[in-house]
């Protein structure tokens, strides 16, 4: 058994420590540990996109993270995207459009369309689709989530 | 399969992570008494391998915290510094690289989607050592070189001579890629890379060209040319006899066919999953073409597109 390993990092703006196994990816820990079971796992080897998170800034699978890796990073997921006043426009336009059937995939794609809008506010649909080729979804076809992702982004370049 | 052993297929094995911060560090960890130490960097290869089961290891050594791994640094006349931890994001969100190296960018904006390529590094595909790696091809058309730090001291390697078989490569016990130097580009020079795939993306090379290019000033002849294949040997290949015929000859439809015939004569292919033998070996012709009249029009300061201005980023 290795040692377990002290880590520090931050997860949607709060400082969080927990000890894990070297072998432990931080999807693991986010999931069995800390109990942020909205993560999902799908594939668990990097194809799918159900697991994305964004770490300083940068969008990834954390089934292909090391929870050690975390050590000093800020981390967002799906938990906090919506905040006390109310859900993010690109979960209430997932609503609006009927972009998820048995969810699995969602967070991963929110995440996903959160980074895509967080780096081009204004993407055309060819961009939103192709920002969206890592995520896969067995269930709706993909059409609704990309109009629900270019529908939010028209909402949030309002809101700006 | 019974569910624990699925649970267990799963799993990562268990090993120690360590995130050395200075070379020598990593190289103690990585020469030490152990089975087998594994370099983690953008781990999109290396954390796959672990959990099928293809690989094991006794200790990860997270390369990430080390300065000349993340080096990025570009001078006019010393060329690009690519340090072998830095992730594709960064490569193609530099503007001066973009413009200076758009072959390598042609490379790095097309593996995997957005969430691999903001982990997955140029040297981490080198060091996978695969046939079919999208950024190898350009790295030899670039006559890109391996800075390689081990227990005995550093050494340099050209990129075409770094692979030896599939997944396999010169690296010794001990030693870590630091970083790729791609010499710095000539005037009136270009570079392509593509691949062949039955998708718009998402996929793995059925076969890849690289092409680095120097024109003469009116832009009418090549001085020089290098070539790269991706997947239609048990290696990367180094195309050189096709880029050393384009050597003073005039760019034309036929010299370029020339080349792309020579290019041809050296693949060797497989027929998998992929494609049959047969078809590789055509695309390697038509590829090489493309790469070629592709590194040709941005020698002449014709704009190509690579994946991001294709497709945002």
């Amino acid at each position: 058994m290795s040692r377990k390993l002290y880590v520090n990092t931050t997860i949607n703006g709060e400082e969080i420590e927990f000890l894990c196994e070297p072998r432990q990816s931080l999807l693991e820990v986010l999931r069995d540990d800390l109990e942020m079971t909205g993560t999902k796992e799908g594939c668990n080897d990097g194809n799918c996109g159900a697991c994305n998170v964004i770490m300083d800034g940068v969008l990834m699978n954390s089934c292909l993270v090391l929870a050690a890796e975390a050590q000093n990073r800020n981390i967002s997921t799906i938990e906090g995207l919506a905040t006390p006043q109310g859900l993010h426009p690109l979960q209430q336009k997932f609503l609006e459009n009927a972009s998820l059937q048995c969810g699995v995939c969602t967070p991963g794609f929110l995440m996903a369309a959160k980074s895509l809008l967080d780096h081009n506010p204004d993407p055309t649909e060819h961009e939103v689709r192709h920002w969206l080729a890592g995520n896969l979804c067995r269930c709706t076809g993909y059409d609704k989530i990309v109009r629900a992702v270019c529908d939010a982004a028209d909402v949030v370049k309002e809101t700006a | 399969m019974v569910i624990g052993d699925i649970e267990r297929k799963l799993r990562l094995q268990n090993f120690e992570y360590s995130a050395p911060v200075t070379v020598k560090e990593a190289i103690d960890l990585l020469a030490g008494d152990n089975c087998g130490a594994r370099i983690l960097a953008g781990g999109t290869d290396l954390i796959v391998q672990l959990r099928q089961g293809h690989l094991s290891t006794d200790r990860v050594v997270d390369i990430k915290r080390l300065p000349d791994c993340n080096k990025l640094s570009y001078d006019p006349s010393e060329g690009l510094i690519l340090g072998a931890a830095v992730p594709c994001h960064r490569i193609y969100g530099d503007e001066t690289i973009v413009k200076t190296y758009p072959g390598l960018i042609d490379a790095a904006a097309i593996i995997g989607g957005i969430q691999i390529q903001g982990r997955a590094t140029v040297g981490g595909n080198l060091c996978n050592s695969s046939p079919s790696a999208d950024t190898i091809p350009i790295l030899i058309a670039y006559r890109a070189e391996c800075e390689i730090a081990g227990p005995t001291g550093t050494r340099k390697v050209p990129v075409e001579d770094f692979c030896t078989a599939p997944g396999k490569n010169i690296l010794q016990k001990g030693e870590i890629l630091l970083a790729l130097h791609l010499p710095s580009v000539a005037k009136s020079s270009g570079a392509h890379y593509l691949r062949f795939i039955p998708r718009f993306e998402m996929d793995i090379a059925v076969v890849g060209a690289g092409a680095y290019v120097e024109l003469d000033e009116e832009g009418r002849s090549f001085k020089k040319a290098r070539i790269g294949l991706a997947a239609v040997a048990p290696t990367p290949l180094f195309a050189r006899e096709a880029g050393d015929l384009l050597q003073g000859k005039e760019v034309s439809e036929a010299s370029i066919d020339a080349a792309a015939l020579a290019a041809q004569s050296i693949a060797r292919p497989i027929s998998d999953m992929r494609a049959p033998a047969e078809y590789r070996k055509h695309l390697v012709k038509v590829l090489t073409k493309r790469a070629l009249w592709g590194a040709v029009r941005r020698a002449r300061g014709e704009f190509v597109p690579n994946a991001v201005q294709e497709n945002g980023r």
